[in-house]
C-alpha cells in the first residue's frame, strides 16, 4: 500500500496537524474502506488528505460526468479498483435516449495511462462497446473483475476478448444488460489453462453456450464460489455441473424444467444435497412444483432465495418456504398472491428484505396479483423487514400504518401502486397519509418512492420527518410546485430525486438552487418545467449541468425532460444533438 | 383541493384526460392515465407559473385506442425493466390459456390424432410426443437442411393456408398460427426443407 518511492514530499507537515509521520498514517488510513469515511479523512488537513489519496485504491464514482478521468487521477494515483454508475436511473424504464452517453471509452483509455494495474472494474447503466471490451482485455494485465449492470452497447464478441486475454480474470459478472448475444461460443474462450475464475453470471444471457466448455471450465475453477447460468442450460445440465462445484456459495439454475426420469431426478437431488454450501439461489426459471422439492435439502442455509422468474403459486412458495427458515432476502412474482405471503410472513421471521414484481404488469385485465393484506401479513410475521419493493393494484392508508408500526425500522420503502393516481380503494381518500406514516414512523429511511394519488401533503410530511432520507423517486403526483419544495427545503440528505409527470415547474425547480450543490443530481420529466426555468438555473448555478432532452414534436418552451447534477468537469463534450446543455 | 382539468380534445376516440390523476367526478371507474407515447406532459393548470402546456393532439393521437375507457400505456410505467418484462411471455400459469387442439395426421395412417399445443412447452416435446404416438423417428433438425436422418418430416398448414416445416419459426410463433399438423413420409417429404 505505501509506495513510497513514487511518493512526492509536498508541503511540510506542520508541527500540529501530524502527530505521526505519514508513511504511519497511510497504514492506518488504508484500513478504512467506506468512501464516506474516506471522504471525511480527506477534510481534516492538508496531510491528512494527502495521506489518503496515495493510501486509496477504490473509487467510487456515483455519476461518470460528476469528474472526469484526468482529475480522478491527478487526485489518487494508486487507484485499483473503480466503480462507475452512468445514465440516470429512469433510463431503465427507456426514459433516457439510446445514444445519451456514459460511455466507458474515455474512461478506459485515461486508466490505461494512469493506473495500468487497474484490477476492477464495475460499471451500471454505462455503455460499454465490444471495442472497449476489446481494449480493456489488451491494456490491463493484473485484471480480475468485470461487473456490468444494466450495461448495454456490447455483444458476446466483447466478451469472448475478455474470456481469451484475462489471465487473472477472478469474476465476471453480467447482469440485466442489453446484450447482443451473437452466439455462446464466448465461454468455449477460456483457455485450458485458465483456473482462476471464482465468479461466473452469465444468467441475463440467452444464446446457449457450449456446455462442455462450460463443465470443464466449472471442473478446472477449484475456487468457483458463484455460478449463475442462463435459461438454457437444463436440469441434466445442471446436475453434472453441481457435481463438479458442490463448494458452490451462490448458484443461478437454468431453466429448472425437464422431463426427468426417476433416476435423474435421484441424482439431481442428491446434487443438491451436496451442496452444503448454498446461501444465495436464484435462476429457476419455469420452475414448478414437481421439480422444486430437489431444492430442499440444500435451502437450510439459504438466505437470499430469487424467485422472481418462476410463476409460482402461493401454495407451491409456502412448501419451499418451510424449508427455508433462515431466510433473510426474498425475491417473488406476484403469482404467489397474498395466500404466499402469508407463508412468507409465517415461515421466514428472520427476513429483511422482500421484493414483489408483477408477472403481468401491463395487463389490466389482471385482478391478481398481491393486495394491501400480503404486505400486512409479511409485517405481523417478518418484524426485522426494512427493505421492501411492492407492486401491487390496491392499497389503502390504514394497511400502510399497521405494516410501518409493525417494522419501524424501513430503510428502503418502495411501494409501486401500478395505476398512476390511485386513491385508497376503501376509503377513495388519497394515499397521503399511508406515506406520512412511513416518514414519521421510520426514522431511518434511506430511500422512498411514492405511488398513489397523492396530494401535496405527501410532500409536506416527507420534507419535515424524513431526515435521513436520500433517495426519492415520485410519478403522478401532487398538486402543485409547493410539494417539490416542501422536499427540496426540508430533507438535508436527500442526494437523489426523480420526478415525473408532477405538476411542478419553474418555481418549484428554481427553489432548489442551493439544494442542487449537496445532491447527485435531479431528474424531472413531463412536469411543468420550461427552458427559461432551466436557463436560469443554469445561469445561477455554474457548478450544475443542467441538460434537456427535447422530445419530438414538442413545444419550444418547455423542457421535457430535464437532468441536473453536480460536476467539477464542467459540460459534458459528447452529448447527443437531442440533450442539450444549458 | 382541486384540480382537475379534463379537456375537451374534440377527438371522440382518444378519450385522454389531462387532469392530475385523481379526477374527482369520475373517480368511482379509474383515474385517468396520463397519457400516452414518450411526449406526453401530465398537466396543466396548477397554480403553478405557466400556463399547462399546449397540448397537441398531433403528438398524442398516435396512441391510440377508439374504445374509450381502456387506458392508453404510459412509456415507463409501471417502472418494470424490459429484461424482466421479456421473461414473463410464455410464463402464464397453465389454467389461464385455453388448450390449443389440432389434428395430427400422418401419411399412411388409418385415423388421425389430436394434440393440445399449449401442454408443450417446446418443439423437443412436441416432436417426441408425436414420435411416441405415431411410433416413428424424425431426424435431426437444422435451419439450412430441414430434417436429415428420416422418412417422416413433421409439417403443419399455417394461417395462410401454406404447408410449413414444424421448427422454422419461434415457439410462441409457432402455436398461435398452426391449424394442423400433417407428418409427411417418404419422397413427397424431401421436397420441404429446401424451400428457404
Amino acid at each position: 500500500m505505501i509506495m513510497e518511492s513514487k511518493r512526492k514530499k509536498e508541503s511540510p507537515s506542520s508541527p500540529e496537524s501530524t502527530q505521526f509521520p505519514d508513511e504511519v498514517l497511510e497504514r492506518v488510513l488504508a484500513f478504512l474502506t467506506s468512501h464516506k469515511d474516506r471522504s471525511s479523512v480527506s477534510l481534516v488537513c492538508k496531510d491528512w488528505y494527502n495521506a489518503e489519496r496515495w493510501s486509496r485504491t477504490h473509487v467510487f464514482i456515483g455519476n461518470c460526468y460528476s469528474v472526469s478521468p484526468e482529475i480522478l487521477a491527478r487526485r489518487f494515483p494508486n487507484i485499483r479498483s473503480v466503480t462507475l454508475k452512468g445514465k440516470p436511473r429512469f433510463s431503465d424504464f427507456n426514459l433516457v435516449p439510446q445514444n445519451w452517453g456514459a460511455d466507458i471509452h474515455a474512461w478506459l483509455v485515461a486508466f490505461a495511462d494512469k493506473y495500468p494495474f487497474l484490477e476492477e472494474l464495475r460499471l451500471k447503466r454505462m455503455t460499454v462497446s465490444d471495442e472497449s471490451l476489446e481494449y480493456l482485455a489488451a491494456n490491463f494485465q493484473n485484471f480480475k473483475v468485470l461487473s456490468l449492470l444494466s450495461c448495454d452497447g456490447f455483444s458476446t464478441d466483447g466478451l469472448a476478448a475478455i474470456a481469451t486475454h484475462c489471465k487473472n480474470l477472478t469474476e465476471l459478472d453480467i447482469q440485466e444488460n442489453g446484450v447482443e448475444d451473437r452466439s455462446g461460443s464466448w465461454l468455449s474462450c477460456f483457455p485450458e489453462s485458465f483456473t482462476s475464475l471464482e465468479v461466473l453470471n452469465f444468467a441475463s444471457m440467452s444464446a446457449e453456450v457450449n456446455f462442455d466448455a462450460l463443465e470443464r471450465l466449472v471442473s478446472r475453477c477449484k475456487s468457483l464460489k458463484v455460478l449463475k447460468v442462463n435459461k438454457s442450460i437444463s436440469l441434466e445440465q445442471l446436475q453434472k455441473l453441481l457435481t463438479r462445484a458442490p463448494q458452490l456459495v451462490e448458484l443461478g439454475t437454468g431453466s429448472f424444467s425437464q422431463e426427468l426420469t426417476t433416476r435423474q431426478y435421484a441424482e439431481l437431488e442428491s446434487a443438491f444435497n451436496n451442496c452444503k454450501n448454498i446461501h444465495t439461489l436464484s435462476g429457476l426459471w419455469e420452475a414448478t412444483a414437481l421439480y422444486l422439492p430437489v431444492l430442499y435439502p440444500a435451502c437450510a442455509n439459504l438466505t437470499f432465495l430469487n424467485l422472481s422468474y418462476t410463476a409460482l403459486q402461493g401454495g407451491d412458495l409456502a412448501k419451499l418456504l418451510v424449508h427455508c427458515p433462515r431466510l433473510q432476502r426474498l425475491w417473488v412474482l406476484d403469482t404467489v398472491e397474498d395466500k404466499g405471503l402469508e407463508a412468507v410472513g409465517s415461515y421466514c421471521p428472520l427476513l429483511e428484505e422482500l421484493r414483489v414484481f408483477p408477472a403481468d404488469p401491463f395487463d389490466e385485465e389482471i385482478i391478481h396479483g398481491v393486495t394491501e393484506e400480503g404486505f400486512v401479513a409479511v409485517s405481523f410475521g417478518c418484524r426485522r423487514l426494512h427493505y421492501v419493493l411492492y407492486f401491487c393494484r390496491q392499497m389503502t392508508n390504514a394497511a400502510v400504518a399497521t405494516i410501518v408500526q409493525n417494522c419501524p425500522d424501513f430503510t428502503h420503502f418502495r411501494l409501486c401502486i401500478m395505476n398512476p393516481g390511485q386513491p385508497d380503494y376503501l376509503t377513495n381518500e388519497p394515499m397521503d397519509e399511508a406515506f406520512g406514516a412511513v416518514v414519521k414512523t421510520c426514522t431511518k429511511l434511506q430511500r422512498l418512492s411514492v405511488s398513489g394519488l397523492l396530494t401535496d401533503l405527501t410532500f409536506e410530511y416527507i420534507g419535515k420527518y424524513a431526515k435521513n432520507l436520500e433517495t426519492l423517486s415520485v410519478a403522478f403526483a401532487g398538486n402543485s410546485g409547493r410539494g417539490m419544495e416542501c422536499v427540496l427545503g426540508g430533507c438535508p440528505k436527500l442526494r437523489k430525486l426523480e420526478i415525473r409527470d408532477c405538476p411542478f415547474g419553474d418555481e418549484a425547480l428554481l427553489s432548489g438552487l442551493e439544494k442542487y450543490e449537496s445532491m447527485r443530481s435531479l431528474w424531472m420529466s413531463a412536469c411543468n418545467v420550461t427552458m427559461n426555468g432551466c436557463r436560469q438555473l443554469a445561469r445561477k448555478m455554474p457548478r450544475l449541468n443542467v441538460e434537456v432532452m427535447k422530445e419530438d414534436g414538442s413545444d419550444d418552451s418547455q423542457a421535457d425532460k430535464v437532468y441536473v447534477y453536480r460536476t467539477v468537469a464542467g459540460p459534458r463534450r459528447d452529448a447527443p444533438p437531442s440533450v442539450l446543455t444549458l | 383541493m382541486a384540480f382537475i382539468e379534463t379537456r375537451d380534445l374534440n377527438l371522440d376516440a382518444t378519450e385522454l384526460r389531462l387532469g392530475l390523476p385523481g379526477a374527482t367526478e369520475e373517480s368511482e371507474k379509474q383515474t385517468p392515465p396520463p397519457i400516452a407515447r414518450g411526449n406526453k406532459r401530465a398537466l396543466p393548470d396548477m397554480n403553478d407559473d405557466q400556463p399547462g402546456p399546449c397540448n397537441d393532439n398531433s403528438h398524442i393521437s398516435d396512441a391510440k385506442k377508439s374504445a374509450p375507457p381502456t387506458k392508453a400505456q404510459v412509456v415507463g410505467w409501471p417502472p418494470v425493466r424490459s429484461y424482466r418484462k421479456n421473461c414473463f411471455q410464455g410464463n402464464k400459469v397453465e389454467s389461464q390459456t385455453a388448450g390449443i387442439f389440432v389434428k395430427v395426421s400422418m401419411d399412411g395412417a388409418p385415423y388421425l390424432r389430436k394434440i393440445d399445443l399449449n401442454i408443450y412447452k417446446g418443439y423437443s416435446e412436441l416432436l417426441k410426443a408425436l414420435e411416441e404416438m405415431f411410433k416413428f423417428k424424425v431426424g435431426k433438425y437444422s435451419e439450412r437442411e430441414g430434417y436429415n436422418g428420416s422418412e417422416h418430416v413433421p409439417t403443419y398448414e399455417d394461417k395462410d393456408g401454406d404447408w410449413m416445416l414444424v421448427g422454422d419459426v419461434p415457439w410462441e410463433m409457432f402455436i398461435t398460427s398452426c391449424k394442423r399438423l400433417r407428418i409427411m413420409k417418404g419422397s413427397e417429404a424431401r421436397g420441404l426443407g429446401c424451400a428457404v
